[in-house]
C-alpha cells in the first residue's frame, strides 16, 4: 500500500475544519446518575442544514448546552473551525460566530422586542464605558446605534415581529417568542446556528417562511444544526439526519436512510405512533 | 430621532423640577402654619433639599445597580462609609487627636470614591457568581463588618509604614471643613477674620431680607449639590441609556442569555459594581461633609433599607424615577413626619407630651386622647420606621414599578423605538 494512498484515507476520515465547521468528538455528559448524554460524536458539514432527532429525554438538549458552553462536558471535545471550544464560556463560543436558541426560550422579559434585538450584535462601540460616557465617544456610538437600527428592523421584518418592537417580550406568545430567539440570534452575524425546536407554537404559513429562510442561509453558507419534532420538517429539508436516543447517537443518514431504519423506527417514529 | 430623545430628556427634567418646585412649596406652607419667620423658612428648605440631593445621589448610584444590573447590593451603607471615612483618614490633622494623611481635600475626595469603587470590584470578584439572594447576605456583611471596624478601639489609631492615623472609634472622626465656607470666609475656620468680597455682598444681601448668614451658607451648599445630582444623573444616563446599559438590562433579566449572546457579562458586572460603589462612596463624603463630623452609627444597615425604598418609590430602573424616590424619600416620608408632629403640636396648642405609654395610656379611660396622641407624635420618628413599612406594602401591593416604573425607558443611545424613514421608502410614499 502506498503511503499516499494511506494518507488519503486519513484525511477522508480526518474530516477537514472547512468543509465540517463543526466536529463533537465522544462528548458525554451525568447529571447525578443519568447519563444525558453519552459518547456522542459527530460533524456538520458546512451550509448544511442537519437535522438532530430523537425522543424526548434523547440529549439533544443536552448536546447543545454541551457544545455552546452552557454546560460543561464530563468528557470529550467540541471543536468549532477547528479550534477547541470545549472549555470555553458561551460568550467566547458566541462571538466566534457559533451561537444557539433555546428549547425553552428565554426572551428578556422586561426589555421591548426591539432592545432584545438590538443586544446581540457584536463589538458595539457602546458596550465600552469609555465612548459610553464621553461625549466624543457618544458620538459615534450613536451612529453606530443608527446602523445596527435599520439591520434590527429589516430582521424584525423577516421575522414577523416589526409591528412588536415596541412590546415587552415576556408579553409575547410562545410561538412569537421562538422567532425573537431566531432573530435576535441572526442579530450576531453568526457562522453557524443551533436551533432547538424553533418551530414549536409557530403558525403553519410562518413555519414555512422560516424554513425557507433557512435554506436560502443555508445556501449562502450558513449552517444549520436543527433540533425538531415536526418530522416533515425534517424529513424535507435536514440532511442529514442524526438520530439520538438515550444519551447516544444511533445513526446517522440521509432522511430516506433514517426513516426506513428500523432502530430509528423502535427508537423514535414508532414510539411516537 | 434625536429630537425625540432630547423631547424625552426635557419632559423628564420638567418632572425632576416640578418635584422640586412642588415640595418646596408644601414645605413653604407648612413654614407659613409654624409661623416661622422668612429666615426659618429658607433654613428649612434648604434642610429638605439637602437631605434630598443627597438620597437623589445614592438612590442613581443604587439604580444602577440594582435597577439596572439586578445585583442586590444591601451594602450600600458599607460603601457610603468606607468613602466618607477615608477622605477623613486623608485628609485629617496629622499631629490631631486622631491623626490623619494631612493631605488636601480634593485628594480625600478621590480617595475615598477610589477606595469605595475597589472595595466593590474586590467583593464582586468572588461574590458575582452568587445568585442574589446570597450576594444579598454577602453585601450586608461586608458593610457590617466595615461599620464594626471603623467602631473598633483597635482601629482608633494606627500606624501604617510609620505613618500615624486612626478611625477614631466610637466617638467618630472629624471632618475636613466645608470648602464652600471658604467663599464667603477669610479663614473658613476662624468666622472672626472677616468675609471674602463674595461674603460681603451676599451676606450683605441676605441680611436685607434678614436671612442669617449661616443660612446662606448652607444654601450655597445645597445648590452644589442638586448641581452635582445633575453630574450623577448624566453619568448614569449615559451609562444606562446605551448598549452597555442594555448588557447590564440584559443581565437583570437573565445572565445566561446575555452570556450566550456574546457578552462577557462577569466584566460587566465587575464594572458596574465598581462604579455604583465609587459613586456610593461619594455620596456619603457630600452628605456627611457637610456636617464636620460622622461616626459609625450613621451608617446602620436601616440607611441602606432607606435608599431601597427611595428606588422602589421612584420606580427602579428608571434615573428619573431614582431621582423622584430620592426627594419624595427624603422630604416627606423622611423629614415629613417630623413636621406633621410640629405642625399638629403647634395647631392644637398640645401641652408637652407625657413621658411614658403608660401616663399616655390611662387618660383615655377618661376619654381623653389628647396625652396618648401627643405622646405617639413625639415619638413619631421611632415610628417611622412602622410607616415606612407600610407604604412600601402599599407601593409593592398597588404601584409595584414605583411612580416612574411603568414607563418604558429603552436602553439605547438613539430612540429605537421609531423606525428611521429608509430613503426608499420614502421614494415611494412620496
Ligand atoms: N440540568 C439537568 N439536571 C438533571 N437532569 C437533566 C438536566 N438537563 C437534562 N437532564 C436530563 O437529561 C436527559 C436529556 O435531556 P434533554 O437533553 O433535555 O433531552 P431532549 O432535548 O432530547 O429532549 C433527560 O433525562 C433530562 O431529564
Ligand atoms: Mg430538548
Amino acid at each position: 500500500m502506498s503511503s499516499s494512498k494511506v494518507k488519503r484515507k486519513l484525511s477522508g476520515r480526518k474530516k477537514s475544519a472547512k468543509k465540517y465547521p463543526l466536529k463533537v468528538e465522544k462528548i458525554g455528559k451525568k447529571f447525578g446518575g443519568i447519563s444525558a448524554v453519552n459518547n456522542v460524536s459527530f460533524s456538520v458539514e458546512k451550509g448544511s442544514i442537519t437535522g438532530l432527532i430523537g425522543p424526548n429525554g434523547a440529549g439533544k438538549s443536552t448536546t447543545f448546552d454541551l457544545i455552546t458552553g452552557v454546560t460543561s462536558s464530563d468528557t470529550g471535545v467540541v471543536k468549532f473551525n477547528g479550534e477547541d471550544i470545549t472549555r470555553k464560556r458561551p460568550y467566547q463560543i458566541a462571538n466566534i460566530g457559533l451561537v444557539r436558541t433555546f428549547q425553552i426560550t428565554r426572551e428578556l422579559k422586561e426589555m421591548t422586542v426591539m432592545e432584545n434585538v438590538m443586544l446581540a450584535p457584536k463589538n458595539q462601540m457602546g458596550e465600552q464605558l469609555s465612548n459610553v460616557l464621553l461625549s466624543k465617544g457618544r458620538k459615534r456610538v450613536e451612529s453606530q446605534e443608527e446602523e445596527m437600527l435599520e439591520k434590527a428592523w429589516e430582521t424584525l421584518d423577516i421575522f414577523h415581529l416589526d409591528k412588536l418592537a415596541n412590546e415587552y417580550a415576556g408579553n409575547l406568545s410562545g410561538g412569537q417568542r421562538k422567532l425573537l430567539e431566531m432573530a435576535r440570534v441572526m442579530m450576531m452575524d453568526p457562522s453557524m446556528i443551533l436551533l432547538d425546536e424553533p418551530m414549536a407554537g409557530v403558525n403553519p404559513t410562518l413555519k414555512n417562511q422560516i424554513i425557507t429562510l433557512i435554506k436560502k442561509l443555508s445556501k449562502k453558507g450558513y449552517t444549520f444544526l436543527l433540533v425538531e419534532h415536526d418530522m416533515d420538517v425534517v424529513m424535507n429539508h435536514c440532511n442529514p439526519i442524526i438520530v439520538m436516543h438515550n444519551g447516544g447517537v444511533i445513526l446517522e443518514g440521509t432522511p430516506s436512510e433514517i426513516s426506513t431504519n428500523e432502530r430509528v423506527i423502535d427508537a423514535y417514529l414508532g414510539g411516537s405512533e | 430621532m434625536k429630537f425625540d430623545i432630547e423631547m424625552l430628556l426635557k419632559n423628564d427634567v420638567r418632572i425632576v423640577v416640578s418635584t422640586f418646585v412642588g415640595i418646596s412649596f408644601l414645605f413653604i406652607i407648612v413654614a407659613m402654619i409654624l409661623g416661622l419667620d422668612f429666615n426659618g423658612t429658607v433654613n428649612t428648605i434648604q434642610r429638605i433639599m439637602f437631605l434630598s440631593a443627597v438620597y437623589a445621589m445614592v438612590v442613581l448610584a443604587l439604580n444602577l445597580q440594582w435597577g439596572y444590573a439586578g445585583i442586590f447590593n444591601i451594602g450600600v451603607a458599607g460603601f457610603m462609609l468606607s468613602g466618607v471615612y477615608t477622605m477623613a483618614i486623608i485628609t485629617g490633622d496629622p499631629n490631631g487627636l486622631i491623626p490623619g494623611l494631612g493631605l488636601p481635600l480634593p485628594i480625600g475626595i478621590v480617595g475615598g470614591v477610589l477606595v469605595s469603587g475597589l472595595l466593590g470590584l474586590l467583593i464582586s470578584i468572588p461574590t458575582l457568581k452568587l445568585k442574589a439572594d446570597y450576594l444579598a447576605i454577602v453585601t450586608i456583611g461586608f458593610a457590617e463588618i466595615i461599620r464594626y471596624t471603623a467602631n473598633a478601639l483597635t482601629f482608633k489609631t494606627f500606624s501604617i509604614a510609620g505613618v500615624e492615623m486612626g478611625t477614631g472609634a466610637g466617638r467618630g472622626i472629624h471632618l475636613p471643613m466645608n470648602p464652600i465656607r471658604g467663599l464667603y470666609y477669610i479663614d473658613p475656620s476662624n468666622m472672626g477674620l472677616g468675609k471674602t468680597i463674595v461674603g460681603e455682598y451676599i451676606f450683605g444681601f441676605f441680611e436685607i431680607v434678614q436671612v442669617q448668614s449661616s443660612v446662606v451658607v448652607s444654601w450655597t451648599y445645597a445648590i452644589v449639590l442638586i448641581f452635582i445630582v445633575g453630574l450623577f444623573y448624566v453619568v448614569t444616563y449615559r451609562i444606562g441609556n446605551s448598549p452597555f446599559g442594555r448588557v447590564l438590562k440584559a443581565i437583570r433579566e437573565d445572565e445566561l442569555v446575555a452570556n450566550a449572546l456574546g457578552k462577557n457579562t462577569d466584566i460587566y458586572k465587575m464594572k458596574v459594581f465598581a462604579i455604583g460603589c465609587g459613586l456610593m462612596g461619594l455620596a456619603g463624603i457630600l452628605w456627611q461633609g457637610s456636617y464636620g463630623y460622622t461616626n459609625p452609627t450613621t451608617f446602620q444597615p436601616i440607611l441602606t433599607f432607606y435608599i431601597f425604598i427611595a428606588l422602589i418609590i421612584g420606580g427602579s430602573g428608571s434615573n428619573t424615577g431614582s431621582v423622584i424616590g430620592g426627594v419624595v424619600f427624603a422630604s416627606l416620608l423622611f423629614e415629613g413626619p417630623n413636621f406633621v408632629r410640629r405642625v399638629i403640636m403647634h395647631v392644637f396648642k398640645f401641652d408637652k407630651a407625657p413621658n411614658s405609654i403608660i401616663e399616655a395610656m390611662i387618660p383615655i379611660s377618661s376619654l381623653d386622647f389628647e396625652p396618648f396622641i401627643s405622646y405617639s407624635l413625639a415619638n413619631i420618628s421611632s415610628l417611622r420606621v412602622v410607616f415606612l413599612g407600610l407604604v412600601l406594602v402599599y407601593i409593592i401591593q398597588n404601584r409595584p414599578d414605583g411612580l416612574l416604573g411603568d414607563r418604558k425607558e429603552l436602553a439605547a443611545s438613539i430612540d429605537i423605538s421609531r423606525r428611521p424613514v429608509t430613503e426608499t421608502r420614502e421614494g415611494k410614499e412620496a
